[in-house]
């Protein structure tokens, strides 16, 4: 495992334990994400990783333990989380796009209804967004109207539109066709050449080589490896990784 | 026939006096039952509890005690009322937003989850998920069976009658009184003015579900 000085992290999960019932499914997590790091999680299913990610803004309740964002501990409920969620931008897997709202409105909710930024800005703001990752022509239509690629890049404009301080990305291209996962991930990778910090549950290992600082390997509600994209790709250390990267190769 | 139009002016009086009661009553019973509703689904337990109880007992016992309780026992307890109406505003509004609390909350329901947690992950407190996000969302499966609460209201609210409140039914009630011999005909009469009212009310139904639909 990496280590890390503790003060510097922007996320930071201490002794994280979580049941479903009977079922444990993080087991004792210890995780720190620095400041414009990037941090790749993947594992097999029901490994815990989106619970992990779903703890880190408290869509998931946990048992014990400690999550900081920023040094704050995520508060239990009321004003204190709904500000702190509107910190980490988070990306779901199935887009939520707010189907009744166009995908201007989509974008300028937030910061409109959050922030209390005036339409005109927040609709300037919007527009820069969505051209930024390409849809900037769909800005009139509803979210039902738009690819599932296109839908998800618009989610990824919505989180950024609350000028986060750091990403969520839970399996965003796991509902994708084929090819529509690129021109997600294209959007990712340039977010995180641009320093945006980020935690991405995801089987796509071409992104994890491509974009990541670390790669976080979970089995079990376990974190069994913590490396380099290098390290854990070319020389695992467990035979839990070893096993998973070897099922992968094979297709 | 006949006794419809000599009594035209009786009619008019109590259909007047039904559509105020249905519209007052159906107002009330919308913006409580939209809140039991919320309370429903808050994150606060006690809430949840209280909307539960107040749905469960409400719902399950006739509406006829609700119309006891506004006309007889709150009067004992000292709140007096000038005019009976508003008792059977009250009973009517007490009994009827407890459905409309189960369609709402039935409404929300139907809105997948991941629109909430999409809305609370950018912030949004829980009053602004539920009214920018879940409520817009659920109206579209909620306005058949709102509508229906309505009818029912509508008619429900003949029970007032019986409380000394002369709407459509207890205009009925004294026609039929009074003239013996046309019994069958005055009620021809009180039926043909509850449709005036219900039967456009299935219409709006049917207009506004085509305005509010989403495609998802």
């Amino acid at each position: 495992m990496t280590t890390q000085v503790p003060g510097d992290a922007l996320v930071s999960l201490k002794a994280v334990n979580k049941h479903y019932g009977q079922l444990h499914v993080l087991k004792d997590i210890n995780l720190n994400v620095r400041k414009g790091e990037v941090v790749v999680v993947i594992g097999p299913s029901g490994s815990g990783k989106s619970t992990l990610c779903r703890a880190i803004n408290r869509l998931e309740t946990i048992d014990d333990g400690d999550i900081k964002i920023d040094g704050k501990e995520l508060p239990a409920e009321g004003k204190e989380l709904a500000k702190l969620r509107a910190d980490v931008g988070m990306v779901f897997q199935s887009f939520n796009l707010f189907a009744h709202k166009t995908i201007l409105e989509n974008i300028t909710l937030g910061p409109i209804k959050v922030k209390g930024v005036p339409k005109g800005e927040a609709d300037k703001d919007a527009m820069a967004l969505l051209e930024r990752v390409g849809v900037g022509q769909q800005a009139p239509k509803l979210p039902a109207q738009l690819s599932g690629g296109q839908q998800q890049r618009v989610a990824i404009a919505r989180a950024l539109a609350m000028k986060p301080k750091v990403m969520l990305f839970d399996e965003p291209t796991s509902a994708l066709d084929p090819e529509m996962i690129n021109e997600v991930l294209d959007v990712m990778v340039q977010l995180a050449k641009e320093g945006m910090t980020m935690i991405v549950v995801t089987h796509e290992m071409g992104f994890a080589r491509k974009a990541a600082d670390r790669v976080v390997f979970m089995a079990d509600g376990q974190i069994v490896e913590d490396a380099t994209p290098e390290e854990f790709f070319n020389n695992p250390k467990s035979n839990r990784a070893k096993d998973f990267l070897s099922k992968l190769l094979t297709h | 026939m006949d006794v419809i139009i000599e009594n035209l002016p009786q009619y008019w009086d109590g259909f007047l006096r039904t559509l105020f009661l249905s519209v007052v009553s159906g107002i009330i019973a919308l913006v409580f039952g939209t809140v039991l509703a919320a309370a429903r689904v808050s994150p606060v337990a006690a809430l949840r509890g209280f909307s539960m109880t107040y749905v469960e007992i409400v719902r399950n016992t006739p509406l006829t005690i609700a119309f006891f309780f506004a006309a007889v026992v709150l009067p004992r307890l000292g709140v007096t009322f000038q005019q009976f109406e508003v008792a059977a505003i009250i009973a009517l509004s007490a009994y009827t937003s407890a459905f409309i609390a189960e369609a709402v909350r039935s409404g929300v329901n139907s809105v997948p989850v991941g629109q909430a947690e999409a809305a609370r992950s950018i912030g949004m407190n829980f009053s602004q998920v539920l009214s920018l996000i879940i409520l817009p969302q659920a109206l579209r499966t909620v306005i058949p069976p709102l509508i229906n609460i309505l009818i029912a209201l509508v008619k429900n609210s003949s029970v007032a009658g019986a409380f000394y409140v002369l709407e459509l039914f207890g205009q009925g009630k004294q026609l039929a009184n009074a003239n013996g011999d046309a019994v069958m005909w005055v009620l021809v009469g009180v039926a043909f003015f509850y449709l005036l009212i219900t039967i456009p009310l299935g219409y709006l139904a049917s207009v506004v579900e085509r305005k509010v639909a989403i495609a998802r």
